[in-house]
């Protein structure tokens, strides 16, 4: 064996190092754009234009400043929906149910609001978000108990917890909690005015929970990369048993990130509350809980990914309403999308490893 | 006809007799499709989707065809086509089976949603029903026992199944891939063409359910025509330990618990009714934790099911 091959050149290693990385970017872009490709010959299909489709879902959801505000106002609940799955899936937990956790902080978050009424401002949103994030974390913290603790799938647990969570607003909003002034749909009695959460300053018609989303966004991503934490769970997603041959808190572990990712639900369900509807309603049950494992399968769990994708996604079900009008297409278009989208990133899964040209030895070699 | 009797509280436990058994049909086929699947070694978490997607199909071509059996094919042939695709993505290495199902969720319902616009309003025919109540003179007994043709059949098919894994080459087949898929091979068997087989004919099962629920009861087709029951059999299935007359009398229960709510509605009890009405949901979350193990592998579980390794 020559020296070059056991020290490749500098500029083929480096190469090298990069190839893996392209390949993480390379796989999903083209995994999306087959996805698209996919919608479009569903589209010629039934005689409709994917090009007008595309352009219109560019002029409703990204095209101006009016068309981004309608977009952003989309992604809070989307990041935090995200993060309920990716989390979780770093354990090799695949988590569904953060509709729940959704529904569950929301109500904790107007009743508590409603509890503290005559408390400061700060006071009453702290305990609010501490309320919305006790009630989401506790919801699919549980789901990651009953897994570790007695074995119980944790993705059929989660969408049972979520129709429950659901039973139990309609339920209380319905019954003790019901503002009697609420006559067509029933409702918690409306927060005051000062606690509900505003738009963002210099005129973004987007509230705050953008940048609580993006900024829990990036400290998942660095509890995860960067922290011991991050990484035991990364050994404990990868095997278990090895994971608790090196004294692993597992159970902990399974525990802690579930209920983390159903905290950040629950956040999500404070601020549809707090920010958008002022009280706790049957709008609470929207389906951003189900975007957003769409969102996090996208992102590969990777918590910085989620937010292009998020925005991406909020484009998309922003532009819902323009498609229908002008192509004359059921609402349900975005839906068929987004499923068509879904299953070209699982597949793209088995192109991982496949291709020479994304592995460090085939740019060692042509050095 | 004869008149309604005062049955007091009595017509609870028939309501929710009859309940059981308008409410099981779609659980009882979706869960043998399911078990059929699973004993192959895979799972189909996208029932759930196959089953809507079968129900817009099923009124759909109901209402087109002017018959509920043609309807009813339809949706047999469209959930086929469903389980088709799930079985063939998931021989390819490093495709997941539990997040297909999941992604196969949400584009059966999308799919259904867009398709079914239009025939949320036509009325499509109904599937008939046999009066198994003839011999007796109160009407809510009459009623409960009004009982459709699908249950039969669903009911026929679990004993069908269980006599195929037990005593027919073709279950034999199955429950070795399901097993082990070396020992498969080293029979000649192969086994992703085995497991495709068997997801597609889950899937056509799943999609009868789905024409149960648009054709029968509740009898036409709405966006929220299943609140989770395609789900729901996923769970049925661990529960009934991957035997299909367990399948039947587990739907059984399942359906008595959805028809909790409306029953206790129908004797004039009605707070907490949206509590009752999370009773199917709650009752499979206690089975589950009750019959799940965090140690051992369940009893009687196919050895390749990934959901239980």
């Amino acid at each position: 064996m020559t020296e070059a091959a056991i020290f490749p050149a500098p500029r083929a290693s480096a190469l090298g190092a990069l190839a893996p990385r392209a390949e993480a970017a390379i796989i999903p872009v083209a995994a999306l754009l087959c996805g698209f490709l996919a919608f479009s010959v569903f589209l010629l299909a039934l005689g409709k234009s994917p090009v007008d489709f595309f352009a219109l879902v560019w002029k409703a959801g990204f095209s101006s400043a009016f068309s981004w505000q309608n977009t952003l106002s989309r992604v809070p609940p989307l990041l935090l929906a995200a993060l309920c799955v990716a989390l979780p899936a770093r354990l090799g937990l695949v988590v569904i149910g953060g509709e729940g956790a959704i529904v569950l902080g929301g109500l904790a978050a107007a009743a508590t609001g409603l509890a503290v009424s005559g408390a400061p401002a700060i006071i009453g949103f702290a305990c609010m978000v501490a309320a919305a994030c006790i009630a989401g974390g506790v919801w699919i913290g549980a789901v990651g108990a009953l897994r570790f603790k007695r074995g119980v799938n944790e993705t059929i647990a989660s969408l049972l917890m979520a129709y429950i969570a659901i039973a139990l607003l309609n339920h209380l909003v319905e019954g003790p909690l019901r503002d009697a002034a609420s006559l067509n749909k029933p409702s918690t009695a409306p927060l005051p005015a000062a606690l509900r959460v505003g738009d963002m300053p210099l005129d973004i018609s987007v509230h705050w929970g953008l940048v609580f989303g993006v900024i829990l966004c990036i400290l998942a991503w660095v509890l995860i990369e960067r922290t011991t934490i991050g990484f035991a769970a990364r050994i404990a997603g990868g095997n278990v048993r090895a994971a608790q041959v090196q004294g692993l808190p597992v159970g902990r572990l399974i525990i802690g990130f579930t209920a983390l990712g159903g905290a950040c639900a629950g956040l999500a369900g404070f601020f549809e509350v707090a920010a958008i509807h002022g009280s706790a309603n049957g709008s609470l049950v929207s389906g951003y809980g189900y975007t957003g494992i769409l969102v996090a399968f996208l992102a590969r769990h990777n918590p910085l990914a989620i937010i292009p994708v998020a925005i991406m996604l909020a484009g998309f079900e922003a532009s819902s309403g323009l498609i229908q009008r002008r192509m004359d297409l059921p609402d349900a278009a975005v839906l068929v999308l987004e499923g068509m989208v879904f299953v070209a990133i699982l597949l793209s899964e088995t192109m991982y490893g496949r291709m020479r040209i994304f592995s460090p030895a085939y740019w060692a070699a042509k050095a | 006809m004869s008149a309604a009797a005062d049955l007091g509280l009595w017509g609870v436990p028939l309501a929710i007799l009859g309940g059981a058994i308008r409410v099981s049909t779609p659980f009882l086929f979706v869960s043998l499709g399911e078990c059929l699947t699973e004993r192959s070694g895979r799972i189909n978490l996208g029932l759930e989707g196959t089953l809507v997607f079968g129900a817009m199909s099923g009124y759909a071509v109901a209402y087109e065809s002017g018959s509920a059996w043609i309807g009813v094919l339809a949706a047999a042939f469209a959930g086929m086509l469903f389980g088709l695709f799930h079985g063939w993505v998931c021989k390819f290495k490093g495709v997941n089976d539990i997040a297909i199902g999941i992604a196969m969720m949400l584009l059966g319902m999308g799919l259904a949603f867009f398709f079914g616009k239009p025939y949320i309003q036509p009325v499509a025919p109904d599937l008939p029903a046999i009066a198994l109540g003839w011999w007796s003179e109160v009407s809510q007994v009459q009623a409960a026992l009004q009982v459709n043709v699908l249950f039969v059949i669903g009911a026929v098919l679990a004993v069908a199944m269980a006599w195929m894994f037990r005593a027919t080459r073709i279950g034999l087949t199955i429950r070795v891939v399901g097993d082990s898929t070396d020992s498969a091979r080293a029979m000649g068997i192969n086994p992703d063409r085995v497991r495709l087989l068997s997801t597609a004919a889950g899937g056509a099962l799943a999609g009868v359910g789905g024409a149960y629920l648009s054709l029968y009861y509740p009898g036409s087709w709405t966006e929220g025509i299943s609140s989770g029951q395609g789900l729901m059999a996923v769970a049925l299935v661990i529960f009934a330990r991957w035997r299909p007359m367990n399948c039947f009398w587990a739907a059984l229960l399942f359906g008595g618990a959805g028809a909790l709510g409306p029953a206790l509605q129908s004797v004039g009890v009605t707070s907490g009714y949206y509590l009752f009405f999370a009773a199917p949901y709650v009752l499979t979350l206690g089975l589950l934790i009750v019959t799940s193990s965090p140690t051992k592998a369940l009893d009687g579980a196919p050895g390749e099911l990934s959901i239980t390794k």
